[in-house]
């Protein structure tokens, strides 16, 4: 579609446009500033193409019914921020526990509760890998540029459908709302991958069970495979169990569908890393004031790389590892208090001084703030 | 004795490799539910593959496990939302709700209003035991004022909520009420709810004596039942009937009856708009 390269577009009309590259054909969602862009573009589109658009009554409803069309055979998606993203935790959890693929954005504004709705902050990074509630899996996706919200919203869908899970697109109001010239991709140019479907004919059917992958056969709903879905613990039959033989098999599974894959989801940008002695790690909009404080900083003769994390959850780890050795310090900027710094120092493990840049004023991280905190080290 | 052939209507949509028995107490009225809604499928010509029956949580979210048609056990008071999408993506399926009153007025009150003024094409079975069963008999909003529950030693003291009427002035296009004990009428009203097209509610009244009767000391499940013979008037009698022979009863039957365009009728509308302003680049 040539008409769409070079375009002018912001972020949240990036995701859409993502969405729909990646065979988004359902959306049910709330209207919640940071995010509503999404929703109003929504609206536009998905009715022209004879798809499913809805507005429901609040975000609960929305995920709900997200996940239903989903099992009927739909990619779904809804988008939020972070007070309807704290209502969505326990369809979340559902969405996990039955395995179904859906996306859900989350375009983070400065909390908790109503807190500063316009403003930008990244306060959500540990709630989307611990909001719902039980040991479950989660993959999170974090853009910093309008092109990457794009390509990380073909991903979530993919990663969706892949590992039968939800996936958070969690965006910043900074990145949401900046417009950007980008030239999108066509739709030769990326990869669409669908839920695997069952082969065997219905009377074989067991929805649970799987395979190597431990990601079992989703069958949509209506197409002559009977079977049941529940948010109880369930045996491979899908029915509600008790037994402790089946119970943590099961947990085991969907923990170990999504973390025994960790490395291959990792995905990070590297900025002049190779001969750093000062390593920024950021995500999201502050990786951008991060970049330019990298450029700065070198034409003031300081060694600086960036490490830009794009997959939050399952966290990064080996790139971050990889990032910290040998270097003599590392800087976690984030528009929160702490929430990946936490996880950078678990891999780092005392090997270098881990620094942190926090903001939680509604503003953002300057590549001048950023140079500031590293003279400190001197 | 030859098997009545109601009876193998049901025992051919039941799942044989759900382990059975099945979870409610004896007494309850969520089998004979069960029974009424597939002779309701049968007789309105559906096959199993044509059903999705969604629930929410409690005791009459447990009901669609049983039955041997595409089922999903949802979260508590949000079986509506999923049914939403279900039919929405999938048109040509029945889709049917099974809720319990905590389920479809409390917590998933919201979603209840809003789906019959929607208008999608659901048909929502409300299940009105008067308590909350399964965790141990606290009120519900539709307790009747005054009884105890394990959350009111004291008697109950907030108003109860009118699910049909509710239901009526939010918008459903087809309401009804019966209780268990009337099961031909029950069979009868849910195929016309299934064949109704719009947003169809059925609220069923059924006893829970373990953790409502027994408190209440309203004797046993069997007086219970018998209860409904009385309680339940059919809605032509219930006209006709004074104020004070009202009392202690309600109306049972068709209770609303209309066309509306659905949910989907409109937005297939507004989908042929979008299209005609896309080709016309409007938008």
């Amino acid at each position: 579609m040539s008409k769409n390269r070079g375009r002018l577009l912001q972020g949240n009309e990036a995701i859409v446009q993502g969405a729909l590259a990646a065979g988004c054909n359902f959306y049910a969602g709330y209207p919640i500033t940071p995010s509503s862009e999404i929703m109003e573009l929504m609206s536009v589109e998905l009715p022209v193409r004879g798809d499913i658009f809805i507005q429901m009554e609040d975000e609960i409803a929305s995920l709900g019914a997200c996940i239903g069309a989903s099992l009927a055979g739909s990619k779904a998606m809804t988008a939020t921020s972070g007070p309807g993203f704290s209502l969505m935790q326990e369809n979340l959890g559902y969405a996990c526990i039955a395995e179904v693929p859906v996306v859900v954005v989350n375009v983070m504004r400065l909390g908790p509760s109503t807190g500063m709705p316009t403003n930008v902050a990244q306060g959500d990074v540990q709630q989307a890998r611990w909001g719902t509630h039980g040991d479950h899996p989660a993959i999170v996706l974090c853009p910093a540029t309008v092109a990457e919200c794009f390509d990380v919203a073909v991903t979530a869908f993919n990663r969706a459908e892949r590992f039968r899970t939800p996936v958070i697109l969690l965006a910043d109001e900074m990145v949401a709302h900046t417009r950007e010239k980008v030239v999108l991709p066509g739709s030769d140019e990326i990869e669409v991958i669908n839920r695997r479907r069952p082969t065997v004919p219905p009377e074989w059917y067991v929805p649970y069970k799987t395979d190597g992958s431990l990601i079992p056969r989703l069958a949509d709903l209506g197409e002559g495979y009977r079977y049941h879905v529940t948010g109880l613990t369930h045996d491979e039959r899908g029915f509600p169990t008790r037994r402790q033989d089946e119970a943590a098999p099961f947990y085991t599974r969907l923990f170990a569908k999504v973390s025994r894959q960790f490395s291959n989801l990792e995905m990070v940008k590297q900025f002049q890393l190779e001969d750093a002695e000062l390593v920024i790690i950021a995500y999201g909009c502050v990786a951008r004031a991060a970049l330019a404080a990298v450029r700065l900083g070198r034409e003031r003769g300081l060694k600086l790389g960036l490490l830009q994390l794009v997959s939050l959850w399952p966290f990064p780890r080996r790139a971050v590892s990889e990032a910290l050795t040998g270097k003599s310090a590392a800087l976690v900027a984030e528009l929160n208090l702490g929430q990946i710094k936490r996880e950078v120092l678990r891999v780092n493990n005392g090997r270098t001084t881990v620094l942190g840049l926090n903001k939680v004023d509604g503003t953002m991280i300057t590549p001048e703030e950023i140079l500031n905190r590293l003279r400190e080290l001197k | 004795m030859t098997p009545q052939p109601n009876r193998s209507v049901v025992y051919d949509w039941l799942r044989h490799d759900k382990k059975f028995p099945n979870v409610w107490c004896p007494g309850c009225g969520l089998g004979i539910l069960l029974g009424s809604l597939v002779r309701a499928f049968v007789q309105s010509g559906l096959s199993k593959d044509q059903v999705v029956l969604v629930s929410g949580i409690g005791c009459a979210g447990r009901l669609p496990v049983y039955v041997d048609v595409g089922s999903v056990h949802t979260t508590h008071g949000r079986a509506l939302t999923f049914a939403t999408g279900v039919k929405l993506a999938k048109q040509e399926l029945t889709v049917v709700t099974v809720m319990g009153d905590g389920d479809a007025m409390a917590i998933g009150g919201n979603h209840l209003i809003h789906a019959a003024r929607r208008n999608v094409d659901i048909v929502a079975i409300v299940v009105n035991n008067q308590t909350y069963g399964m965790t141990g008999g606290q009120y519900s909003p539709t307790t009747p004022l005054g009884s105890k529950a394990t959350t009111a030693w004291y008697g109950t003291i907030e108003p109860t909520f009118d699910i049909s009427a509710l239901c009526a002035t939010a918008g459903a296009v087809f309401v009804a009420r019966t209780t268990v004990y009337h099961v031909d009428r029950m069979d009868k009203l849910l195929v016309q709810a299934v064949n109704k097209r719009g947003f169809s509610v059925v609220e069923v009244l059924s006893p829970c004596y373990t953790n409502f009767g027994r408190q209440n000391r309203l004797g046993s499940n069997v007086e219970m039942m018998k209860q409904f013979r009385v309680s339940g008037v059919p809605v032509d009698r219930w006209e006709k009937m004074s104020e004070s022979e009202r009392s202690g009863r309600f109306p049972i039957g068709v209770l609303v009856d209309r066309d509306l365009p659905t949910y989907l009728d409109s937005y297939r509308g507004a989908c042929g708009t979008a299209a005609k302003w896309r080709a016309e680049g409007k938008i």
